[in-house]
């Protein structure tokens, strides 16, 4: 017993202490590994339902003067589109988003058609209102392909060539997937598997500092033979195995629920079986000690148990701002975006998930760096530790 | 044996320890009595390497705090001011987590428990979680653990402090039993009672400065009062923060 080292006392007391406090448990057990599963249940049913449903099932669309134009709302019709009766004001339902767009045909059409002069129909819509894009591009495309078929056979009546109006044609090639095209939602993802490590490893970071002291036991603790630093470090290591749990956990629930999803109906396969597991709890296992160590330190500056989960609910949100970053502006990797903690991890999960490579120069890099800022986050933590303020309460 | 000497402490501009100096002796009980904010546990805190004096020395059994914290703490048990246990361990549990960090073999530790938890009267209530203790069972199982590693110097910062009449009586036997062991006993107070009733040397302190130190006779005489109450308060030059 005496060759055990005061920090590791000091870490098994945490871990056994804590165990005892449900709602710790509950929370390093459930609600942070849970977390990353079911925002990604959510995103790949959002995702299932804009890409298929729109495609496959018949799009309805509410017409204005249907009667004007039998012929065209004929070929509408064949083209898997419903024919609705429409609002009487069409452009505020619009407005309102109570119709996704209208189609209005004016009682001109048949006059302006049958004299060979081009006829006018008018699409309303909201261009801003990113989710009816894909109704009006489908509608627009029924629209012209008849406008076209019914031009090639006005000139081949006369006896032309219809290639003749024709100079060339635009073959489209998207290289999007299904996945690049959710892309937001994707590079969303890593911030529930890291803000996992944050709830797992919260309730420690704040029981072990400002908790301590708010129920007076970190005075009589700091009197007994034992450096600051070895308590710091056993504080530490108990809140990071807590954290890492959760990590953990979060992986593993992911990876069944992943392997239970539809996922390949939007032809994805993805990545998400040992090797994307070992390697995401690779690089997030330093992460994990930068994040413990930053909670402690914020725990540590708060005068109260209050306070510490103000600053370390504040905390959480630092990881968002990388997310957004990748999100909103989604530049070409970097190699030193690898060196950036929190970034590098994003990057490192979102290409695992999608399949792609990560070299192990990349992975070394995001290791080495956010282990690095744990290292400097820890000398400043042991900084405040060693002061005589820490210990008194009042 | 504890010596403090020319301690000096100061939090900003406030001097709330100015120039402390005294010692407690083995054997012996040392009151330090003083009104409430007289600076009894920065002096204290001072003592058991908490803080470290602007200006002065610590010494423990002739080891300067200075120089080596860690052998000074080692040589002493601290009941201080916060005496917060962990909640969701026995008191058993609690005692046992610092005789760790003491570095006791685990017989020893349990033995020392033990011996502790039958002194104290704690046998009723060591294998609860201390959550939803009385104070009276707090405090025990606070100086249980403060002197598991059996230190011969002890230092208690104001141990009666919420105590009834029955746990008090307890603590105070149990001091001189502490005594009788032939330790070093400091203890602060601002109980006048108590200090005469229990100390063989009483230390006052008012502002931050040391005002008498002498035996409870020498006091009487020193001071030329008739009672302890009206030495104490000759001595610190006012009734103000004292109890009865």
């Amino acid at each position: 017993m005496k060759s055990l080292p005061s920090a590791l006392i000091v870490f098994l007391k945490e871990v056994r202490e804590n165990l005892r406090d449900r709602r710790t448990v509950i929370n390093t057990l459930l609600t942070g590994p849970l977390l990353a599963p079911a925002i990604f249940v959510l995103i790949i049913n959002a995702t299932i339902s804009r890409e298929l449903d729109k495609a496959e099932r018949a799009q309805p669309v509410p017409v204005i003067g249907a009667e004007h134009a039998p012929n065209l709302v004929e070929s509408l019709k064949q083209q898997n589109i419903e024919i609705k009766d429409a609002p009487a004001d069409p452009e505020r339902a619009v407005r309102d988003m109570d119709a996704d767009l209208v189609l209005r045909i004016p009682a001109e059409f048949g006059d302006s058609w049958k004299k060979g002069e081009p006829a006018q129909v008018e699409l309303i819509f909201d261009a801003s209102r990113r989710e009816a894009q894909t109704s009006v591009g489908r509608l627009r495309g029924a629209l012209e392909s008849y406008s076209q078929r019914t031009g090639a056979m006005r000139i081949l009546a006369r006896g032309l060539s219809p290639s003749i109006v024709r100079p060339f044609v635009v073959a489209d090639r998207d290289q999007s997937t299904a996945q690049t095209r959710s892309g937001t939602l994707f590079s969303m993802l890593p911030y529930f598997f890291i803000l996992g490590a944050f709830i797992g490893g919260m309730a420690l970071a704040i029981d072990t500092t400002a908790g301590e002291r708010e129920r007076q036991s970190l005075e009589p603790l700091l009197v007994n033979p034992v450096s600051r630093s070895q308590l710091l470090i056993g504080k530490l290591l108990a809140t990071s195995l807590f954290a890492l749990t959760s990590v953990l956990l979060g992986i593993l629930a992911f990876s069944v629920v992943g392997r239970f999803l539809p996922t390949e109906k939007l032809g994805m396969s993805l990545q998400i079986g040992f090797h994307f597991g070992w390697t995401v709890l690779l690089v997030m296992l330093p992460l994990v000690v930068l994040i413990a160590t930053l909670q402690t330190l914020a725990a540590a500056f708060a005068k109260s148990f209050r306070e510490a989960q103000t600053y370390l609910s504040l905390l959480m949100f630092v990881p968002a701002v990388p997310t957004m970053m990748l999100s909103l502006f989604p530049v070409k990797t970097e190699a030193w975006m690898y060196a950036v903690p929190l970034m590098g991890q994003q990057i490192v999960i979102t290409r695992l998930m999608r399949g792609d490579e990560v070299s192990p120069g990349e992975l070394g890099l995001c290791f080495a760096c956010t282990a690095a800022a744990a290292l400097v986050v820890y000398a400043l933590t042991v900084a405040i530790y060693r002061g005589e303020r820490l210990a008194i309460s009042t | 044996m504890i010596e403090a000497t020319g301690l000096y402490k100061a939090f900003g501009t406030v001097k709330a320890v100015d120039g402390v100096g005294f010692v407690a002796r083995d054997g012996e009980i040392t009151g330090l009595l003083g009104p409430n904010g007289a600076g009894k546990t920065t002096t204290l805190r001072m003592l058991y390497t908490l803080m470290k004096p602007d200006a002065g020395s610590v010494r423990v059994d002739g080891i300067d705090a200075s120089v080596d914290p860690t052998a000074v703490r080692r040589r002493l048990g601290v009941l201080p001011d916060a005496r917060g246990l962990y909640k969701r361990m026995t008191a058993r549990e609690n005692i046992d987590y610092f005789a760790r960090l003491q570095r006791l073999e685990p017989d020893v530790a349990r033995k020392s428990a033990d011996a502790l938890i039958a002194a104290l009267d704690m046998a009723e209530f060591a294998n609860r979680r201390t959550e939803g203790f009385s104070q009276g069972q707090r405090v025990k199982t606070a100086i249980a653990r403060a002197l598991v590693h059996d230190p011969r110097n002890v230092i208690l910062d104001e141990p009666t402090n919420g105590l009834d009449v029955m746990a008090t009586r307890a603590m105070r036997a149990f001091m001189r039993r502490l005594k009788d062991e032939g330790r070093c006993v400091l203890f602060s107070s601002h109980i006048m009672q108590e200090v005469a009733a229990l100390c063989d040397r009483i230390v006052v302190i008012a502002h931050g400065r040391v005002v008498a130190d002498a035996s409870p006779a020498a006091l009487l005489e020193q001071t030329g009062a008739a009672s302890l109450e009206d030495a104490f308060v000759a001595a610190i030059g006012s009734e103000e923060g004292l109890a009865a």
